[in-house]
């Protein structure tokens, strides 16, 4: 089959590749119609996340049908429509049961659990797509893949409801919803998020439908200020103001209640500390560029909640324990449990309520991957979403 | 990576081989010898301790999840033949025999007179005080033979032990919660360019 593969910093290719097959009795065999790229699937173009291997098939949002289901699965039959999580939960263990699904406990390998275990100290769950530290398994953005503990993730999608509107349930959708929604939000809440690209877009419309009172968008970007402005948010640019002054003048000096950081590992800016992250990063000093992050903790009001969808993978330092501290915030944080969230947030797309086509700025047959990719890493402005046809003809 | 017997003892043991009482305390049954590499680990398991003792007991099963045994027959209910993988493609064999044994609650054994590696291990099924399952503990001792082979046997037990006895029991748990052992193998499981 074909498939997108990672060869190292700023060079994935199209290359053939041996089609997967069922191994394990809960197994499935997707053949894909729709796959994106993700914001965080750039953090592994740059080469920021360790323990990416030549050759490595990238991809963690997709969906297709099923061409071939394992004895283990008495669920999912050949012919259905899926959208498959980006994140591999078994089902069955005390997380799962607890639907912290982002926190199974047996979906990545022996093998490869004993690095984050040593990282983080508990291992992390497998993933598609997404280095060795979630396992190694092949993501998506290929002809097919294969999906373990099938029975558990994929969310089988009614005929007549095109791919556009529910591809995006794999990832971005309910990681911008559990941002928000781990953001308990009131009625007169404030709620301010950092980074308008795609999980930041759907948090501003997933806290103005969880009750938010107002949402304020921050980025540099004007298009993707502009979308926020659609939904409803008011914006910062960044580059124009000064965020946190800024703050305090439109919440009345009070301060967001809450804040989402939507942005993660490589915030850019142009203050000392985000210098001095990229001058540590390059000398391996630090990983993370956290100064988007380090501006959410300033920001927020005293007792105010931070919500961190945006991906971290490292350490950092410069972090302002004090003001987390001293002023009583607290932390919700983790990648997504999207097998929780599937299901209400499909009926919301189905009843009309939530409509998350208006992202999609470019459709590219899989063999224009590896411009995607660029693209999407060169012009955030313009380019929101990239979704991925491996059966669209090439232009 | 390279560590001292001693951190070996006390980085991973168990808790109970610690100066702190263990609520879940069990009665000793390994004696390890000075000198022996002695190895421990805890998961907690989401199915009854029947059921895993059961399981664990049948050590012809023990393949499916330690990853460098090939073998384990059993000659009657108290012997057993074993064939483990060694480098170079080459395997090594001895005999062992379980020396104490309690339905749903623990297992221990011990090679034989003429293993070429000395080794004993014990696994206990606790109830986890939480309700959350059984709580398995492994613990394995080795003897590091002397001499130029007995070293290159030794490799296969002190490169990494405790890095085996962690990996075969998430492998356990994963089979005996989910039915399956997690993989991300290629090429079958996970292609790759």
């Amino acid at each position: 089959m074909r498939a997108l593969t990672w060869h190292g910093k700023h060079d994935v290719r199209v290359d053939t590749v041996p089609d997967p097959k069922i191994v394990n009795p809960r197994d499935a065999i997707i053949k894909i119609t729709s796959t994106a790229i993700c914001g965080s699937d750039l953090h592994l173009y740059d080469h920021t996340i360790p323990t990416m291997q030549a050759g490595d098939v990238l991809g963690h949002e997709f969906m297709g049908e099923v061409v071939e289901v394992g004895p283990g699965n008495s669920k999912l039959k050949v012919g259905q429509r899926v959208v498959v999580p980006f994140v591999i939960a078994c089902g069955q263990c005390y997380f799962c049961k607890q639907q912290q699904f982002a926190a199974c406990d047996n979906s990545n390998p022996a093998e490869t659990a004993d690095m984050s275990e040593f990282l983080y100290g508990y291992p992390m769950t497998g993933a598609f797509g997404y280095s060795h530290l979630t396992g190694g398994y092949a993501g998506g953005q290929a002809e097919y893949v294969r999906v373990p503990y099938s029975d558990i993730g994929p969310i089988v999608i009614p005929d007549g409801i095109e791919d556009d509107k529910v591809l995006f349930l794999s990832d971005i959708l309910p990681t911008g919803w559990m941002a928000a929604d781990n953001c308990e939000i009131k009625p007169t809440d404030t709620v301010a998020v950092w980074g308008c690209g795609p999980v930041g877009l759907f948090a501003v419309q997933s806290a103005f439908a969880l009750g938010a009172h107002r949402v304020i968008a921050i980025d540099h970007y004007p298009h993707r200020l502009d979308l926020a402005t659609t939904m409803g948010a008011e914006v910062i640019n960044f580059d124009e103001v000064d965020v946190r002054e800024a703050l305090v003048e439109m919440t009345g000096g009070i301060g967001p209640d809450a804040c989402i950081d939507a942005v993660g590992m490589e915030s850019h800016g142009f203050t000392a500390d985000s210098v001095m992250d990229k001058v540590k990063a390059a000398v391996k000093l630090v990983t993370d560029q956290t100064h988007g992050l380090r501006q959410v903790i300033i920001a927020c009001r005293k007792g105010g909640k931070i919500s961190i969808p945006g991906v971290y993978g490292g350490v950092t330092d410069k972090f302002p324990i004090g003001a987390l501290m001293e002023k009583g915030l607290s932390v919700k944080s983790g990648q997504t449990h999207v097998q929780k969230y599937m299901p209400q947030l499909l009926k919301l797309i189905m009843d009309g309520k939530l409509d998350t086509t208006f992202l999609i700025s470019h459709r590219l047959s899989l063999e224009d991957a590896p411009a995607g990719y660029k693209m999407f890493k060169e012009q955030q402005n313009e380019v929101t979403k990239v979704v991925l046809k491996p059966g669209m003809i090439r232009h | 990576m390279t560590s001292p017997i001693s951190e070996t003892a006390h980085g991973d043991a168990p808790l109970y081989t610690a100066k702190h009482p263990d609520p879940l305390a069990v009665e000793g049954e390994l004696s390890p010898q000075r000198g022996d590499v002695l190895v421990g680990r805890t998961v907690t398991i989401d199915r009854p301790r029947e059921e895993l003792y059961a399981f664990w007991r049948d050590f012809k099963n023990l393949p499916r999840f330690m990853r460098n045994i090939r073998s384990v027959t059993t000659e009657d209910g108290r012997r057993s033949h074993w064939v483990v993988e060694a480098p170079a493609g080459k395997t090594v064999e001895w005999d062992s025999a379980i020396t104490h044994d309690e339905p749903g609650r623990a297992i221990s054994w011990e090679s034989l007179d003429g293993a070429s590696v000395r080794n004993s291990g014990r696994v206990d099924f606790l109830d986890s005080p939480d309700g959350r399952g059984t709580v398995v503990r492994v613990t394995l001792t080795y003897d590091p033979p002397a001499g130029a082979v007995g070293k290159l046997i030794a490799k296969l037990f002190q490169k990494e032990p405790k890095i085996q006895a962690r990996q075969d029991l998430r492998r356990f748990k994963q089979l005996m919660e989910t039915g399956e052992v997690s993989t991300a193998q290629p090429p079958d499981a996970a292609p790759r360019a």
